[in-house]
């Protein structure tokens, strides 16, 4: 795929619905020729920031929107919402730990954004008390012969 | 033959395996973490879960999972996974899981290692 691309996508903040943002991802992954591995990790990824974006955002159109742009090595998607922010402590997880478990290294809630930073070639995220928005880049991997 | 969102479970003398299919979620995870209740509550502390035809697990479905390995300790249990793909291993690992239970290739190295 030698020119660059853009594929949109609104999805509804209905529950699952983020699955329909991984398939298109799964989709657009499996076009450029990424590695099964890697779409999984796209998948799993484009899932996390989704379910992020339902959990917080309280946006009034109930939607997000995903910008797919497809280049010769790189899949990179922004996932907007237009609601009201999120704060420090939901980026880093701290307000959802909840009650300790036994382990404190087990930690239930507020992770989705570490297995996105883990999965990822980049992450940025921008967000105001008009919305959010979450861009991430992977880059495929390099094959030997 | 499992459906696309399915449990199936399998009870041997001394342990039992849960077999889940489909996507990992709150939904799929709230029957498994009920089915894996039920099993310890009659004395199945010895437990495998088979993540084979797991195609996805997001990090609620994990979190469930969490609880499944806190309520096996608590009876002094064991929980070992099995059948995940290269990304659902490192994740478990990153989040901590693979310290309290066991991952495995197979179903049977996975209960040989209760």
């Amino acid at each position: 795929m030698s020119l660059e691309h853009k594929v949109l996508l609104t999805i509804p903040m209905y529950p699952d619905m983020e699955l329909a943002a991984a398939k298109t991802a799964s989709v657009l992954a499996e076009l450029m020729d990424f590695e099964e591995g890697q779409v999984e990790e796209i998948q799993l990824a484009i899932i996390e920031t989704c379910i992020n974006a339902f959990e917080h955002s309280q946006s009034d159109d109930n939607a997000v929107h995903i910008e797919f742009l497809l280049s010769e090595d790189q899949l990179q998607f922004k996932i907007m919402d237009r609601g009201i922010g999120i704060t420090p402590d939901i980026l880093d997880g701290s307000r959802l730990l909840g009650t300790p478990g036994v382990h404190p290294d087990l930690r239930k809630r507020g992770r989705g954004l570490q297995i996105v930073r883990s999965l990822m070639d980049e992450v940025d995220i921008e967000s105001s008390s008009n919305g959010t928005t979450v861009s991430v880049i992977k880059r495929k991997s390099r094959r030997t012969a | 033959m499992l459906n696309k969102f399915d449990i199936q479970i399998r009870e041997g003398q001394e342990h039992a395996v849960i077999e889940t299919a489909g996507y990992l979620n709150d939904a799929l995870g709230e029957k498994l973490s009920e089915k894996a209740r039920e099993l310890i509550q009659n004395g199945h502390t010895q437990l495998v879960i088979n993540l084979e035809q797991t195609t996805l697990i997001n990090s609620i479905g994990i979190s469930i999972l969490i609880e499944i390995i806190e309520a096996l300790e608590e009876r002094e249990g064991t929980l070992n996974f099995c059948g995940l793909s290269a990304t659902q291993e490192r994740t478990f690992r990153m989040m901590a899981l693979a310290k309290y239970a066991g991952i495995y290739p197979d179903e049977e190295s996975a209960i040989a290692n209760l």
